[in-house]
């Protein structure tokens, strides 16, 4: 079976991490996948200046994201012994989780409830009640 | 070469020695010395740009654009039309892979290049062409704005084919990138030359129409609620916000602005449209002074030859179809094919002319501002002969403010506040094709951008203190020039978009190109 494990970047996402962990260690067989989504909108407004720099900022904020989010993650993953491996992409949090969800034909999807405070809670504050509305797969929230 | 550095030495020789006299002379005779000056200054190339074709009374220039979109119209067998779902679907990402997501989409090089275009063109440029031209110069508006979809379709495919991609991940694209590397390939001669002639004239026309004109209008709008101050104030505060946002990098203005502008676009055809409903009784009447004045002229100065020119110009002016400007805005979005771009740029003269534009002279014929013999039935001119008489004699944003302020009186305000953003946004943008023209010219570096940066805020400073005539003169020669190299050189070029576009069509129909969403 097929995990989907989406991150915030915030303390809450371990749980789910863990979460993650020992379900998969109960089952035979399992693949973890742990993604991130930048948020972004492709309408949205830019100068040209932007735009001109756009490739540019995204690359730097995959490798930001890869660096201090996904990579820790699925090497904790992969040194508890499971398979796993990672997707950064930009969009709408939970439109862009559930489409990785389904396109991978995962079982179930992994999440932290919004954890208090600022960033994290804007970005998933209403992106997991959404994702749990909408998800094409069922969806786990780990508080 | 030497005529841009002669030009630019002219201009700050004439700036050094104008600033100080500020703190010594009266404002208002400072703002008519900066006024004749600029026409002394710039009368030759108004001149020879607005010539007349020998033996009639109209502008080659004029002409020159309105062949050569009726030429990549027909070339490419109204692909405006043909591709105008596409174009649609393109932009609501139908097409877009999910795995680019996060670089620019083919929306926010549409936003960004409408921002650009719309604007003074759509408010001022439109009170401009009717109130010379007449109600009937908003049919050969529209005309000029459906057939220009052709000429824009055209440069920003090129724009994308042949931008430059440069390795930390940043592009630059333009007609003088795809005159120089298109003439290559071609193995046509004089790339290069063509190239940096058209650089020399977008820097000429960010000056003027992407600089000048928004200044000097801006002033307008705003003296148009305080009452009568030195344009010279304006322009020290606009080249002072202009500066903190392209030389301090100031981002937080410029993100400000560009979110709001979209906003104002849509409440100014919301304010249109409530002004139509509640004349709706007028539309057909207005619709048919647009029909009979754009094949009689109803008595305008110049006839039906003047309103087809002043449609035409005004036209060009507010999209820029054909002008190479967009060609620049549109390189950046991220996609495998140039040519949807292309597809997504014609969607452009659509939203400005056709629809923004039409809303704006609708608005000015239905307000009755423009003075009606009611015995002929015909236009009453203003005492010089040179446009119709108005009922408060206003001219330019003067005439729209004064038409919207008929129906709803609090309007103006939100008018100036809108013309005032639209200037600032267009401002931006301009600085930003200005910006590419010369780095093309002088190449990249900070010590170069900061003189180019430095002297588009000088200007706009004279812009805001010249009166509308000269200033609104050289925007329109500069940005003409533009497309006397541009379309020049599209002729050559458009065997390739035609190959791409062919192509495409194949594979489009062959389900070869795929959509992602549904």
């Amino acid at each position: 079976m097929k995990l989907v494990i989406g991150l915030d970047g915030q303390s809450s996402g371990e749980k789910a991490l863990e979460f993650a962990k020992s379900l998969a260690a109960s089952m035979e067989t399992c693949e973890l996948v742990v993604v991130y989504v930048i948020e972004w909108s492709p309408f949205s407004f830019q100068t040209a200046e932007e735009n001109a720099q756009r490739h540019k900022r995204r690359e730097e904020e995959i490798s930001i994201a890869m660096e201090r989010v996904v990579n820790p993650a699925v090497a904790s993953l992969t040194d508890a012994g499971l398979s796993a491996r990672a997707i950064v992409r930009h969009g709408d949090v939970a439109d862009t989780i559930d489409d990785i969800a389904h396109s991978e034909g995962a079982g179930q999807i992994i999440v932290a409830r919004s954890s208090a405070g600022g960033f994290s809670k804007r970005i998933f504050g209403s992106s997991t009640a959404n994702l749990v509305m909408n998800a094409r797969v069922p969806v786990t929230v780990v508080s | 070469m030497t005529f841009i550095i002669r030009f630019f030495l002219t201009a700050a020789a004439f700036l050094a020695a104008a600033l100080p006299a500020a703190a010594q002379e009266a404002a208002m005779s400072l703002d008519e010395k900066v006024n004749a000056a600029f026409a002394g200054a710039t009368g030759w190339f108004v001149n020879f740009i607005f010539m007349s074709i020998p033996g009639t009374n109209f502008p080659w220039i004029v002409m020159w654009l309105v062949i050569g979109a009726s030429v990549f119209t027909l070339y490419f067998v109204f692909v405006q039309f043909r591709f105008f779902g596409h174009a649609i679907a393109l932009v609501k990402g139908d097409y877009s892979d999910p795995n680019d997501a996060g670089e620019v989409s083919h929306f926010q090089a549409l936003a960004t290049a409408l921002s650009g275009t719309v604007g003074l063109g759509n408010i001022a440029g439109v009170a401009v062409a009717v109130g010379i031209g007449g109600p009937g110069a908003t049919f050969w508006m529209i005309l000029a704005g459906l057939l220009g979809m052709a000429s824009k379709f055209t440069e920003c495919t090129l724009g994308v084919k042949y931008r430059n991609e440069y390795p930390d991940g940043t592009v630059s694209g333009g007609p003088m990138y795809y005159i120089q590397k298109g003439f290559n390939e071609l193995g046509l001669p004089g790339g290069k030359i063509l190239a940096v002639l058209f650089s020399i004239f977008c820097i000429l026309g960010a000056f003027g129409g992407g600089n000048m004109f928004q200044a000097n209008q801006a002033h307008a709008a705003i003296t148009g609620i305080t009452g009568e101050y030195p344009g010279l104030i304006t322009g020290v505060i606009f080249a002072a916000v202009v500066f903190a946002v392209i030389v301090g990098g100031v981002k937080s203005i410029a993100r400000v602005t560009e979110k709001i502008v979209p906003f104002m676009g849509i409440l100014y055809v919301g304010a249109a449209l409530i002004v139509l409903l509640v004349n709706f009784n007028l539309i057909g009447w207005a619709f048919g002074q647009i029909f009979a004045g754009a094949f009689t002229g109803l008595g305008v100065a110049g006839g039906m030859v003047g309103a087809l020119i002043q449609g035409f110009k005004r036209a060009a002016f507010s999209n820029e179809a054909g002008v190479g400007s967009a060609a620049i805005a549109h390189s950046a979005v991220k996609t495998k094919e140039p040519i949807t771009e292309g597809f997504v740029s014609l969607l452009e003269p659509l939203i400005d002319t056709v629809v923004i534009c039409t809303m704006t002279a609708l608005v000015i014929t239905i307000s009755g501002q423009l003075i009606i013999d009611p015995a002929t039935g015909n236009y009453v001119l203003n005492e010089a002969g040179s446009a119709i008489a108005t009922v408060g004699d206003t001219s330019g944003v003067g005439l729209t403010a004064a038409a919207f302020g008929s129906a709803i009186s609090w309007f103006p305000y939100v008018l100036a506040l809108a013309v005032v953003l639209f200037a600032f946004s267009t401002m931006i943008s301009w600085s930003y094709y200005g910006l590419k023209a010369w780095t093309y010219l002088f190449g990249e570096g900070k010590t170069t951008e900061l003189v180019f940066k430095v002297i588009f805020c000088l200007f706009i400073v004279i812009g805001a203190a010249a009166s509308l005539g000269p200033v609104i003169d050289f925007s329109d020669a500069a940005i003409f020039a533009m497309a006397v190299v541009n379309i020049f050189c599209l002729y050559f070029l458009m065997s390739v978009v035609r190959k791409e576009l062919n192509s495409y069509a194949a594979r489009l129909k062959s389900g070869e190109i795929k959509r992602f969403h549904h």
